[in-house]
């Protein structure tokens, strides 16, 4: 049966999804996800018993590298983007404590 | 108080010893400067792709066929989703549907018998990052040349009954991952870590308890410890009648206790889904087999042998196989000198003495076998005394000089110059009259006071057995003499 | 009429004769921007001081002999979601702003192997989200066509940009007809190869099981050439496949003799405007004048393919998209309480609505509880599609479809409804979701003057066989649109109604 989208579960999405919503957006949101849910329901008349998810298009695999480096020092690129860094690293508010 | 048991299981992690990353080519060295080994792959830069490191396959494949694992020979990646500074795609690519491995076990040994541990799976993932806490800027800070070590997490059934076990276990498991070759399992360094997930339930109970998972270990000792301290809290809310919250919890060795780290914002939802960047690895039987048979004789096979073959007891054949490059430094040594008894006498002895001296583990110990082995035959062949033999290991083992040029810069070995030798056992002879006269009267106790007496003159570079030889011929020599003089002094 | 009105393949032709220089190239094509570029706003960021060096550096590697090919000396526009060393890549979003990255795309290497001159990146929906490019943080853009429609996305600025002969030959990105639906409603060519067959490295990634890179151009001739460069094997990209027949320029020129195309009746049915309904009953009878089998066929899979398609393209990108979260590239909210506040604030300041729309739908389908039931099960439909495809594509060499189901909307009215825009793609999400080529290419214009495009869709690997197709479609139909220059007007002859059988 269709998800109901309620509130906890709304909330539920935004922890997920790292994302902030105001009572009216959010209201937007669960209307919009609610229609798009309905819709999507469709696949259920498809029958799929028995059928292999197919999340890979080609039959490829075993695509490996050597073990060898290839890389070099980067660090001055790689901080060029930074919005804040010290001391050669990115710096982040406190994770713990 | 009723009585409890605990049941443990264990999530390890496993560093693999790969020269680079799972999946690109940053070196995985340890303690460099801060970001250094990057690229746009490992920081999770928009437009960066993965490609898995074959080394990493191999690596997992044999660390399953050590800990007898059925392969799964198709496998998958899987994307882990939760954010975190140190997890830079704030998505870990990691195995969840398919793992490598699965359904292994090991065997433990503690004062109470032996036992099996299973092994629930054994899968390949990337590591994160570093972060490190600014105290005085209220920040913290990432360091990214971790992220994308490779990892096996192997997870174990629960079980284990106590910290006994766990050490047994975790200590079995370090064995077989460095025979095996993939890791060096360090926990100080990080490159063996350790979860533990803990419940406590009354003693012959089936069911289980609420568990809780404990992270922060950095040493078997931390280990007990937190083992200790989680299951008398579990009791002590049990008996109060308040229930174990399942939950992780922060270990704390200094305070010795753990800490709920609990947030809302920890969904603990990961929605684990297929990663599309990665295609599935396929696990050829011929690919299989070409693994098995790469492997080394493990530690019980090793220990049965030095049994048999060396006729060594078994406590020597445990020590000596504790770690498999201990046991191959014993046995080239053996092989090149000949006598795996004496060579084992050696390291039991010698080897062990000074490694403990020196505070080193046995997988730090490296000088050339050949070298020992040269030192032991001419010990063997009395070439040294065995007070400058342990000596001249000494160097050996610090800095792996070459015996044979060693001891002949230093003028150590023990030369066979017989004429120097009767000269200097004439001039004894010469200098002692009296006690010659109480050797000659038969008073053989005195033949030691002329084999000391010589070995002084010669400074050691003397073989005891020669000189009693030389002595004794010396002797009789003067004996002879003395006898036909006295005969012609009775003629006359 | 200037030099910025020829094909790409005609320019570089009349500068391997020496008729123009590179130079002249770039020039008309920067003349034709200075004209065009205020109302059309196709580009968010062009190089012109680097194009007119690089042009000088092309001239002379062609005279050295270091640059050759057919496409040598040819200004090309690149997506603004393809990383360009040193070049701010935005992917039309707030987050991105400021990004500048330190590694190139592999296609962007190959662009310049081949002495092709970048002028500058094209605008695009946010992250590729959106049928209009009016998701964009950084303006609309008008379609060249008729300045108060949109351009169709999510490569308007590309497609914009070369049906306005901004440049001759641009680069887009088709996660679920972000190339073939803009070429449509901008009346350009543009190809979606099979999956595997461009490298990935360097696309800022959408829904990377989905995501491919293409030539957008002004006929087939141009965007086969262009499909040649770019195309091949790339060990930086695991899902790159090593093929051998990239020959594409050798298709094109047999004719259709014999040929087997399939219509799926569903396409057919209400949703399809009669105009572009019309203009596809057109083609079908040209075809089969030209000698090809053409018959209907049915794909009862074709309802389920939107709502497969925005599950596994939304999961995707809720997961790819996570990355931007403010610590180590582009926009991070200026104020916030602790680490998780300043994930929050950064992503719903920095992503826009649409963007966000997605994020928590992908989230959705992969929580716990839900995988099964959505995401798993749009995977086993795709199965279902799959074999469904392949059964058609044992019996015929091209399925034909429009490219949407009405021509390029008016600025402004998509995006409220967007359950509505979603069903614009019913023609174009089975391509991706089954990793198959296809070209799109104009086929008529409705009577307010709008391009319609048709779509040729072939079997996996089968670029050739769609783009012979197309080529000898387009010989056939030369009376259509030369860019900027609308000489010839075509006329339609009535349509037969119905599903008659043609």
């Amino acid at each position: 049966m269709v998800k109901k989208i309620d509130d906890e579960t709304m909330e539920n999405i935004c922890i997920l999804a790292k994302l902030t919503l105001s009572e009216a957006e959010k209201e937007k949101a669960k209307e919009e996800m609610q229609r798009m849910l309905d819709y999507v329901e469709k696949l259920n008349e498809l029958d799929t018993s028995g059928v292999k998810p197919l999340s890979h298009l080609f039959p490829s695999h075993n695509i490996f590298r050597e073990d060898v480096i290839t890389s070099q020092d980067n660090r001055d690129a790689l901080l060029g983007n930074a919005p804040e860094k010290k001391d050669g690293q990115f710096q982040v508010p406190k994770t713990i404590g | 108080m009723k009585q409890y048991e605990m049941v443990i299981g264990l999530e390890v992690h496993v560093e693999l010893a790969t020269k680079t990353k799972i999946f690109c080519g940053c070196s995985t060295e340890f303690g460099k400067e801060p970001n250094t080994h990057t690229c746009p792959v490992c920081t999770g830069m928009p437009g960066s792709l993965p490609v898995l490191n074959k080394k990493v396959v191999e690596f997992a494949l044999r660390a399953g066929l050590a800990s007898n694992c059925r392969i799964n020979q198709t496998c998958k990646f899987d994307r882990k989703n939760y954010f975190y500074p140190d997890n830079p795609q704030n998505y870990q690519i990691s195995q969840l549907y398919i793992p490598i491995c699965q359904d292994g076990w090991v065997e433990i040994k503690t004062d109470t018998g032996k036992k099996k541990v299973r092994i629930h799976e054994m899968h390949m993932e990337e590591d994160a990052g570093k972060l490190i806490h600014d105290e005085w800027a209220d920040c913290s800070l990432v360091d990214y040349n971790r992220s994308g070590v490779p990892l096996i997490e192997i997870v174990s059934e629960p079980d284990m009954r106590n910290s006994q076990e766990v050490i047994a276990y975790l200590e079995k498991l370090r064995c077989i991952m460095q025979y095996a070759g993939v890791s060096d399992c360090k926990l100080q360094e990080g490159s063996m870590r350790v979860d533990v997930n803990l419940s406590v339930r009354e003693a012959g109970s089936e069911s289980l308890g609420i568990r809780t998972e404990m992270k922060n270990l950095n040493s078997f000792k931390a280990i007990a410890r937190a083992i200790e301290g989680e299951s008398e809290r579990q009791i002590e809310l049990l008996e109060e009648g308040k229930a174990v919250i399942q939950e992780t919890r922060r270990w704390d060795d200094n305070k010795e206790a753990s800490f709920a780290m609990r947030s809302k914002e920890d969904a603990r939802d990961y929605r684990y889904f297929p990663d599309p960047d990665l295609p599935p690895v396929q696990i050829s039987d011929e690919w299989l087999e070409t693994i098995r048979k790469s492997l080394p004789e493990f530690r019980e096979e090793k220990m049965k042998r030095y049994q048999e073959e060396f006729k060594l007891p078994a406590y020597d054949a445990e020590i000596l196989t504790e770690s498999r490059s201990l046991a191959s430094l014993f046995e080239e040594t053996a092989v090149s000198f000949g006598n795996a008894k004496k060579t084992s006498n050696w390291f039991m002895v010698e080897v062990l003495r000074l490694m403990k001296e020196r505070g080193m583990e046995p997988e730090e110990i490296s000088f050339t076998p050949k070298h020992l082995a040269d030192l032991l035959s001419m010990l063997e062949r009395k070439e040294i005394n065995s007070q400058n033999a342990k000596k001249v290991f000494e160097r050996i083992f610090d800095q792996d000089i070459d015996p044979v040029i060693y001891i002949e810069e230093k003028g150590l070995k023990i030369v066979e110059d017989l004429g120097r030798l009767n000269e200097v056992i004439q001039k004894v002879l010469d200098e002692n009259p009296g006690p010659l006269k109480e050797l000659l009267d038969g008073k053989e106790k005195v033949m030691g006071f002329f084999v000391g007496k010589v070995m002084k003159e010669m400074q050691g570079k003397a073989n005891p057995e020669s000189v009693r030889k030389s002595l004794a011929a010396g002797i009789e020599k003067v004996g002879i003499e003395k006898a036909g003089i006295e005969k012609r002094k009775a003629k006359e | 009429m200037g030099l910025e009105t020829l094909t790409a393949l005609e320019l570089a032709e009349k500068i391997r004769q020496g008729q123009v220089s590179v130079l002249d190239g770039v020039k008309a094509v920067f003349e034709q921007i200075e004209r065009k570029e205020g109302t059309i706003h196709a580009y968010l960021d062009l190089y012109k001081e680097e194009a007119f060096e690089r042009a000088a550096q092309v001239e002379k590697g062609m005279a050295e002999g270091k640059y050759s090919g057919p496409l040598c000396g040819v200004p090309i526009a690149v997506k603004d979601n393809i990383c360009i060393q040193g070049k701010r890549t935005t992917c039309g979003s707030k987050i991105l702003e400021n990004f500048v990255p330190w590694y190139q795309a592999e296609v962007i290497e190959r662009l310049e192997k081949a002495g092709m001159v970048i002028i500058g990146k094209t605008n695009m929906d946010e992250f590729a989200m959106g049928s209009t490019t009016e998701t964009s943080a950084f303006g609309v853009t008008r379609n060249p066509r008729n300045t108060d429609h949109v351009p169709g996305g999510s490569s308007g600025g590309s497609c914009a940009a070369v049906a306005a002969s901004e440049a001759y030959l641009a680069l887009g990105s088709d996660t679920g007809g972000s190339i073939r639906q803009p070429s449509a409603f901008c009346g350009v060519t543009g190809i979606k190869p099979t999956y595997g067959t461009v490298s990935r490295y360097g696309l800022v990634a959408y829904a990377s099981s989905l995501d491919q890179i293409g030539p957008v151009g002004k006929d087939t001739a141009d965007c086969a050439a262009l499909l040649e460069v770019i195309s091949g094997y790339d060990p930086k990209d695991s899902t790159s496949l090593q093929r051998e027949d990239l020959c594409f320029s050798q298709a094109l020129g047999g004719g259709i003799e014999g040929m087997r195309f399939a219509v799926p009746k569903e396409y057919l049915t209400e949703g399809l405007s009669p105009e572009v309904r019309s203009a596809f009953m057109v083609v079908l009878e040209e075809l089969v004048q030209m000698g090809a089998i053409v018959e209907f066929i049915s794909l009862k899979t074709t309802e389920f393919m939107i709502p497969a398609y925005y599950v596994i393209a939304s999961a995707e990108a809720s997961s790819n998209l996570e990355r931007f979260d403010g610590v180590k590239y582009g926009f991070r909210a200026r104020e916030y309480d602790g680490l998780h506040d300043m994930y929050k604030k950064t992503r719903t300041e920095g992503f826009g609505e649409e963007v966000k729309r997605r994020i928590m739908l992908g989230s959705f389908v992969l929580s716990s509880g839900y995988y099964d039931a959505y995401y798993l099960k749009a995977l086993k439909a795709r199965a279902v599609m799959k074999q469904e495809f392949d059964r058609a594509f044992e019996k015929y060499d091209v399925i034909l479809a429009p490219a949407a189901p009405y021509t390029a909307p008016r600025l402004g009215e998509s995006l409220k409804d967007p359950l509505a825009m979603y069903l614009g793609d019913i023609y174009t999400v089975a391509v991706n979701l089954l990793g198959l080529p296809a070209v799109c290419l104009p086929c008529g214009k409705d009577k307010a003057g709008l391009p319609i495009g048709l779509q040729m869709i072939g079997d996996c690997f089968m670029e050739k066989k769609i783009l012979r197709a197309a080529h000898a479609y387009e010989k056939r139909r030369e009376a259509f649109i030369r860019f900027g220059s609308e000489k010839k007007q075509v006329v339609f002859p009535e349509i037969a109604k119905g599903d008659a059988k043609v």
